[in-house]
């Protein structure tokens, strides 16, 4: 009986499994057996599933994907449907109360503009927050290793610099490496720490539409900031109008005070008021980036101009507009093959470990701040930001009866 | 099984070595890539040949950026139907990215496979470079 008894192990039965990369792996796992021998072969891991992965569910930076890659934003998104919220409960608060009486009184066309407006005004936001901005992928580890030979071969004792120069148009522009990408930036593009990826063209990252706005989104911004800047000019205007023509009953100054237009007032001027700032941005081909931290002004020298622009506001509207619209970068839907070669990792895995990042670049190797205050290089929605506590509650204020 | 195994080592050769030819940002934004001739290609291709590659690869690209009649067109066409049109259109960009990796596959077959070198499409690289991979030389011996 004994000898019986000792015949059967005691400790769980362990199973290896055999796992070729052409057949699929033969039984899962059974739980059991497999976690007491805490052994389980690596590579079948992967082939658990067996459907393929698509690149957006490794992709390295900060952002959030939906419907299968398709739709593409930046890990904060309260602020987007803040924004949603307040556009289609404004729009629709105007569409049920006012529109039958200015519809039966003035002109069916006002409700028709309206709509139009509104559908226009939310095809923009959409286009705006669910496409890629312009993101710039991160570097293969081959590249990443050649760009590290190429700055040490150039270095001497000390670090090496991490920039280069280019002349462009007779300016000479810096570029510089990122650290998280291993990248060295093309000329106006930035890192963003919010969604932790380099972007083209990087204008601010807009918390109001729930991504970075750069050289993809651009357009869509713009014209998103300036048909609402229509729309909500639109809707004042009317909701104007129908307070007077209700108020002949009771007096004109009494309606008014009992609607707070004031507070609208402000609302239409400061969306007005930054479709006006990006008029002058597109104008003059800069981006908010630029702007804000004065590169081409002429304080910075007399020989500072902006070597992008076209020098007439006609061709540098239509650039920004309506030149060639360039794809996306990052294949999000494309399917993982088993050689792609993976991006580089933000640590300094490969090779180019001598160099240990500087506190001046350790703000974009992780780490995450409010997005308010500090993120690609110093830049922040700030006329965001400022009218953020204003506008808040505003289009619910419209309509107190 | 000596067959097989040497049928193996001729599919799939060694990679010697990786060449990135960066982008040229002297002219701008524009997608362009230095037409400098890399010194590791020295021993396999012609110095000539390297640069009409690039300098045709510049090209295609600048047609694709290109700002014209055509593509304002386009941009008017496209912002006037909210942008919906590209979903049953391509946009002259992408036509021109097909145009582009049809020339590098040509390119590869024609004159790159033979030297044993590979043409990477830069669109596969987020067009940051041109990634030209090295084979080992298999030389005189075991070509077939």
């Amino acid at each position: 009986m004994s000898q019986i008894q000792h015949a059967v192990p005691d400790a769980p039965i362990r199973y290896t499994q055999i796992c070729t990369r052409s057949s699929s792996c033969s039984s899962p796992q059974t739980s059991s057996s497999a976690a007491a021998a805490g052994t389980e072969p690596p590579s079948c891991t992967g082939h658990r599933g067996r459907t393929p992965r698509r690149k957006w569910q490794v992709f390295p930076g900060r952002n959030r994907f939906y419907c299968d890659g398709r739709v593409m934003m930046a890990r904060q998104t309260g602020v987007f449907y803040l924004t949603l919220v307040l556009i289609l409960l404004t729009s629709g608060l105007f569409f049920a109360f006012d529109c039958p009486y200015l519809a039966s009184n003035l002109s069916p066309a006002i409700p028709a503009v309206g709509a139009v407006l509104f559908v226009f005004v939310m095809g923009m936001l959409f286009r705006a927050s669910f496409s890629d901005p312009g993101v710039l992928p991160r570097a293969t580890p081959d590249e990443a290793a050649d760009l590290e030979r190429q700055i040490d071969s150039t270095g001497c004792s000390k670090p090496p610099p991490r920039t280069r120069e280019v002349l462009i148009n007779g300016q000479t522009v810096k570029l510089k490496y990122c650290f998280t990408c291993k990248i060295f930036r093309p000329p106006r593009a930035s890192h963003c720490s919010l969604c932790d990826n380099c972007v083209e063209r990087f204008d601010h990252h807009c918390p109001w539409v729930g991504n970075c706005v750069g050289r993809r989104n651009y357009r869509f911004f713009y014209l998103f900031i300036l048909s609402l800047s229509f729309l909500t000019i639109f809707i004042f205007a009317f909701v104007i109008t129908h307070v007077v023509l209700r108020s002949n009953r009771t007096g004109f100054l009494t309606t008014l005070k009992d609607s707070p237009v004031v507070v609208c007032f402000f609302s239409v001027w400061s969306i007005v008021g930054l479709s006006g700032f990006h008029t002058y941005l597109i104008s003059s081909n800069q981006t908010t980036n630029e702007d804000i931290k004065g590169t081409w002004s002429k304080k910075e020298g007399k020989d500072n101009y902006n070597p992008y622009s076209y020098g007439n506001v006609l061709t540098n509207c239509c650039a920004a507009l309506c030149g060639p619209l360039p794809p996306s970068l990052i294949d999000r839907r494309g399917l993982i093959q088993a050689d792609t070669p993976q991006t580089a990792h933000q640590s300094n895995g490969t090779g180019g470990g001598s160099y240990a990042p500087t506190q001046l670049h350790s703000h974009m190797v992780g780490g995450y701040h409010p997005g308010w205050l500090q993120h690609g290089g110093g830049t922040s929605c700030q006329f965001c930001c400022f009218h953020a506590a204003k506008i808040s509650f505003v289009p619910l204020t419209f309509y107190i009866y | 099984m000596a067959e097989t195994h040497s049928l193996q080592d001729l599919q799939q050769p060694a990679v010697s070595s990786k060449v990135f030819v960066q982008r040229d940002y002297s002219s701008g934004t524009i997608c362009k890539f230095q037409t400098k001739f890399p010194s590791e290609l020295e021993s396999r291709m012609d110095k000539q040949q390297f640069e009409e590659t690039m300098q045709s690869l510049n090209n295609l690209y600048a047609e694709a950026e290109k700002l014209g009649g055509k593509s304002y067109l386009e941009g008017c066409l496209a912002c006037l139907t909210a942008y919906t049109i590209f979903l049953c259109m391509e946009t002259h960009y992408e036509k021109v990215l097909k145009k582009i990796a049809k020339y590098i596959k040509d390119q590869n077959e024609k004159i790159y496979a033979p030297r044993g070198l590979l043409l990477t499409d830069p669109i596969e690289r987020g067009l940051r470079v041109v990634e030209i991979t090295i084979f080992e030389d298999r030389s005189i011996g075991s070509g077939r």
